[in-house]
């Protein structure tokens, strides 16, 4: 790969990841179990939306033939989206969302906070160094309602224990390397996964013994989603997204 | 030379009739989100940061900049960058004494301090009967930028400025 290509994908990588988690956080609009947490979701999802136009600006830019963020988020189809399978799985109950949310938050936390550290990208850095602060809050989020449903009633810890195992299997994605994590990584831009997974080991074996849970026996990881082989969920995702310019090419206002 | 130094500070006094879309109250300069602002031969430039990566008021904000300062006959370009990340700790004093008359309550000072992950609550004044018996409800209120707190003296929900 040459390392403009490299670079693009790591950076598309994360856009889509965040574009992704925003929009599934999105499909709670109006329909959080109470007001306020249907805002949190929602002021989530913002945070994530604004984060994947910062890393598509600079995308297309590294890309250099003209595209805009808008082409990079509505113009290409599922195989051409790097995101991790975990973030387009469906949101199922809020114990699924909350799941989803804190494996990705804890994720999203040391991801940026060692890209902040460490790479030798100047603007990727400027985006981690913004996000982390946003991320900051979104993981205090997701951990602090792991505890309360893990730690709530008998049917609340039942409920969250499941979509903890459930969701399990799609964590281990994250920290396996593909082809671009390593090119980026000997380039200075991206990180090394090595790194940070016993950071999130921990922080996830921490919250889930004070929420009560059990932690997840090491076991077959689902994987793909970085290379573009996506669940079937994504192209309903897409369909939805991208809906506007699919039936109306162009349209803008 | 004085007269450029002159001419950029009237240009930062003009920007002060720009608000903030969502808090009206605060002007763009009180925000901090207002970082530079340079003139050459006629053509100026202001820089402005994003408060959080998806605030939608930033695009507003954008355009409102530039009219205010065109009906004043200058030609304005405006560019936005990321770094240094934006802080609360770049409201100014004026600025938190606006938010707190406006309802909204300022910011915890000293974001070094802060400790979001896991951290202790701030201590945080109700904005109409000034208790410090308050209650955060959630995080996330009804922008990007605030939480949402109760007062459990005068039972008012209220929104709260949070640090970052």
């Amino acid at each position: 790969m040459l390392s403009k290509e490299v670079h693009f994908d790591y950076l598309i990588r994360q856009a889509d990841n965040c574009l992704i988690l925003g929009q599934r956080l999105g499909e709670w609009c109006g329909h959080g179990p109470v007001l306020e947490q249907d805002i949190a979701m929602t002021n989530i999802s913002l945070d994530l939306i604004g984060q994947s136009r910062s890393l598509y600006q600079y995308a297309a830019k590294i890309q250099g033939d003209g595209k805009s963020e808008d082409d990079l988020a509505y113009l290409r189809d599922v195989l051409q989206f790097r995101n991790f399978l975990l973030v387009e799985q469906p949101n199922e109950d809020f114990g699924y969302t909350v799941a989803r949310q804190f494996f990705f938050d804890v994720f999203n936390y040391h991801f940026y906070k060692e890209l902040a550290a460490n790479s030798n990208d100047e603007q990727l850095v400027n985006i981690a160094v913004k996000s982390l602060k946003e991320v900051s809050y979104h993981v205090k989020w997701s951990s602090e309602w792991i505890i309360r449903l893990g730690d709530g009633t008998d049917e609340s810890h039942e409920r969250i224990q499941a979509a903890v195992n459930d969701r399990w299997p799609y964590t281990g994605e994250m920290f396996i390397p593909n082809q671009t994590d390593e090119e980026a990584l000997k380039l200075g831009i991206g990180i090394d996964l090595v790194k940070i997974k016993p950071l999130w080991d921990k922080m996830v074996s921490d919250t889930l013994a004070e929420a009560t849970l059990e932690k997840p026996e090491a076991s077959w990881m689902h994987q793909g989603g970085k290379d573009g082989r996506h669940t079937e969920h994504l192209g309903y995702i897409l369909a939805d997204l991208q809906f506007l310019q699919r039936a109306y090419p162009g349209a803008s206002w | 030379m004085i007269e450029e130094k002159v001419q950029i500070e009237k240009l930062w006094e003009i920007l002060e009739s720009v608000k903030d879309p969502e808090i009206p109250v605060l002007s763009v300069v009180d925000l901090g989100v207002v970082r530079e602002i340079s003139e050459q031969s006629g053509q100026v430039i202001v820089t402005i940061t994003p408060t959080y990566s998806g605030c939608p008021a930033m695009n507003v904000i954008e355009e409102d900049i530039k009219s205010t300062l065109q009906q004043s006959g200058y030609e304005v370009t405006v560019e936005t960058v990321l770094s240094p990340a934006w802080t609360t700790d770049w409201l100014s004093a004026n600025g938190r004494k606006k938010l707190e008359e406006f309802g909204i309550a300022p910011p915890a000072e000293g974001s070094q301090n802060k400790r979001v992950l896991f951290g202790d609550e701030p201590i945080v004044r109700c904005p109409n009967c000034k208790s410090t018996a308050t209650k955060m409800v959630s995080q996330f209120g009804s922008t990007a930028c605030k939480a949402h707190y109760k007062c459990k003296d005068c039972l008012e929900p209220f929104d709260y400025f949070k640090c970052i």
